[in-house]
């Protein structure tokens, strides 16, 4: 398309980029049907791996315990999250409340994981699944209020007006006209949080407690892989990163759809 | 009625906010002027003997070798960030997100998956050790696995997307119009660059580099997993001094540390962009 030379060596660095980014989730997608016991000589095509996962129980209730956790904060965070973005779209936030709702997002994982298990333990809250579901929410208001206020910038305030001046109540105007509106932008933001909540490690490490009823997903695959290279993770690998793709698409595509 | 409306709205969010994370993170900061109690809780005695120990050449090590892979890492990422971004800046606008969309996919698979994905690429035995002794290049494996290297490759993997996007985001709304003045004007494309392109994506360069920094200095999974768990970054620190050796006000103290650390980049960060941005409205 353009022969000049800067814009070759720019695209021949991006494609690099992209493999980069790609090359080691093809390789172990690729592995993950591979025959041989070790993960890295490739010996033939086989399903014998995700065979064994689904016989694998640790994984299974490991599984059935972060989307009971994902579901949970979802539900809670994409209520309180949607409210927080509305009353901030209304008039503008001062910078201190701007800081204080990026917060979340932009600190060390770690950070936030002891400085809830130190707090849970002063006001002696036990530790379990609803702990986890709490510190999951905390940080997921702050994804899900920024979806649904790019939803906003869209948004003509003047037909939430023309609705007041035609009679219509508080909740019958939030019903009928601002939640349509903002209503693919909360999908995906619902979408978008419960990925999050389902791939969160470290939090859920720390706030979890000590019983076996309470590890989440991420938990089992770090036991799992904390001691080195193992056949049956890829297999695991592959499912996890295609359904996680496939809510991040599904959520681009309903905020997108009614844009157009 | 307009306050009260929005105290409706805004109220939950900012008091679960408030609750789960400015009182358990002051609370933090209460604890680390606290002494660990003998059986490993906190005997509430005022000391300043956590931020005093923190500094210990002991601990300053890990401290100076995690802002040394942070840094490293920035830089990589930087590099390799810069000519991607532009790349994709200089695209027709709706091919644009099809490519930034690309960039971010990666960041929403787990990041253990991701973090493993390196464990097997990069072990003795993995592909990569392998391609080279197949090409006959080398002839015993490459220690590639477990050390500094690893970990700044795999913070590198984790970390570049965001670099793209903040610097998509300054490139982006750099007028095309700018660099073909320059060029006009007897310009090369390197001194275009240095003089244009570069001090007014300033902004962007700043935003993406504290974010990988941050990102990266308070990692705690990377170093585990690709660093073979010994303890060289503070994230490992940290969690050690809770799970392991359970002196929670210590552990405290060097996450506030991290905390300060991370403010002052951000303030930095702030005021830089704040400058720019009044730089461009009185030129």
């Amino acid at each position: 398309m353009n022969r000049n030379p800067i814009q070759a060596w720019l695209s021949a660095h991006l494609l690099l980029v992209y493999v980069f980014l790609y090359g080691p989730i093809l390789v172990l997608v690729a592995l993950s049907f591979n025959k041989a016991g070790m993960p890295n000589v490739w010996t033939g095509f086989s399903l014998q791996w995700y065979g064994e996962l689904f016989a694998n129980e640790k994984i299974i209730a490991s599984v059935g315990n972060s989307l009971f956790i994902a579901f949970a904060a979802t539900v809670i965070s994409t209520v309180i999250g949607t409210l927080l973005a509305m009353g901030l779209e209304e008039r503008r936030p001062r910078v201190a409340t701007e800081a204080l709702i990026a917060a979340p997002m932009i600190i060390p994982d770690i950070v936030m994981a002891i400085s809830l298990l130190s707090f849970y333990s002063l006001i002696k809250l036990t530790l379990g699944s609803h702990s986890v579901i709490l510190s999951h929410s905390a940080f997921m208001i702050s994804f899900v209020c920024a979806v649904v206020r790019t939803r906003f910038k869209h948004f003509d305030r003047s037909i939430i007006e023309a609705s007041i001046d035609l009679g219509a109540g508080e909740f019958t105007t939030f019903r009928r006209v601002t939640l349509p509106v903002i209503a693919p932008g909360v999908i995906a933001a619902a979408l978008l949080g419960f990925t999050l909540s389902f791939d969160e490690f470290i939090i859920a490490y720390f706030t979890s407690g000590p019983s076996s009823a309470s590890i989440t997903f991420p938990m089992q695959i770090y036991a799992m892989i904390r001691f080195g290279v193992t056949p049956d993770v890829n297999a695991v690998a592959t499912i996890v990163m295609l359904v996680s793709f496939f809510l991040i698409f599904l959520s681009q595509r309903i905020n997108r759809e009614v844009e157009a | 009625m307009v306050v009260s409306r929005r105290i409706v709205l805004t109220g939950p969010g900012i008091a679960w906010i408030m609750a789960l994370l400015v009182i358990p993170c002051a609370l933090l900061l209460v604890n680390s002027l606290f002494e660990r109690g003998i059986y490993g809780g906190i005997d509430y005695v005022f000391t300043v003997e956590n931020y005093v120990r923190a500094i210990d050449p002991l601990y300053g090590e890990i401290f100076w070798n995690s802002a040394r892979v942070a840094g490293i890492t920035t830089l990589i990422s930087l590099a390799l960030g810069y000519p991607a971004a532009y790349c994709i800046a200089l695209m027709p606008k709706r091919r644009q997100m099809a490519f930034l969309i690309l960039v971010m996919l990666p960041l929403w698979s787990n990041y253990l998956i991701r973090t493993y994905a390196w464990m097997v690429l990069l072990n003795g035995e993995g592909l990569i050790n392998r391609s080279l002794i197949g090409l006959g290049l080398i002839e015993a494996p490459l220690p590639l696995l477990y050390n500094d290297f690893a970990i700044i490759v795999g913070l590198t993997y984790a970390y570049v997307p965001f670099m793209i996007l903040a610097l998509f985001s300054s490139i982006s709304k750099l007028a095309p119009e700018l660099r073909e003045a320059s060029t006009d004007l007897g310009a090369s494309p390197l001194m275009t660059f240095w003089r244009v392109t570069f001090p007014l994506t300033l902004p962007g360069i700043a935003a993406g580099c504290v974010f990988v920094f941050v990102l990266s200095i308070g990692n705690f999974v990377t170093p585990d997993l690709l660093g073979g768990g010994k303890r060289t970054m503070i994230g490992n620190l940290i969690y050690d001094q809770f799970l392991t050796a359970r002196d929670w006000p210590f552990g405290s103290a060097i996450a506030a540390i991290v905390i300060f650390i991370m403010m002052a980049l951000l303030t930095l960060q702030a005021v830089l962009v704040n400058r720019r941005g009044r730089d461009e409205t009185t030129a």
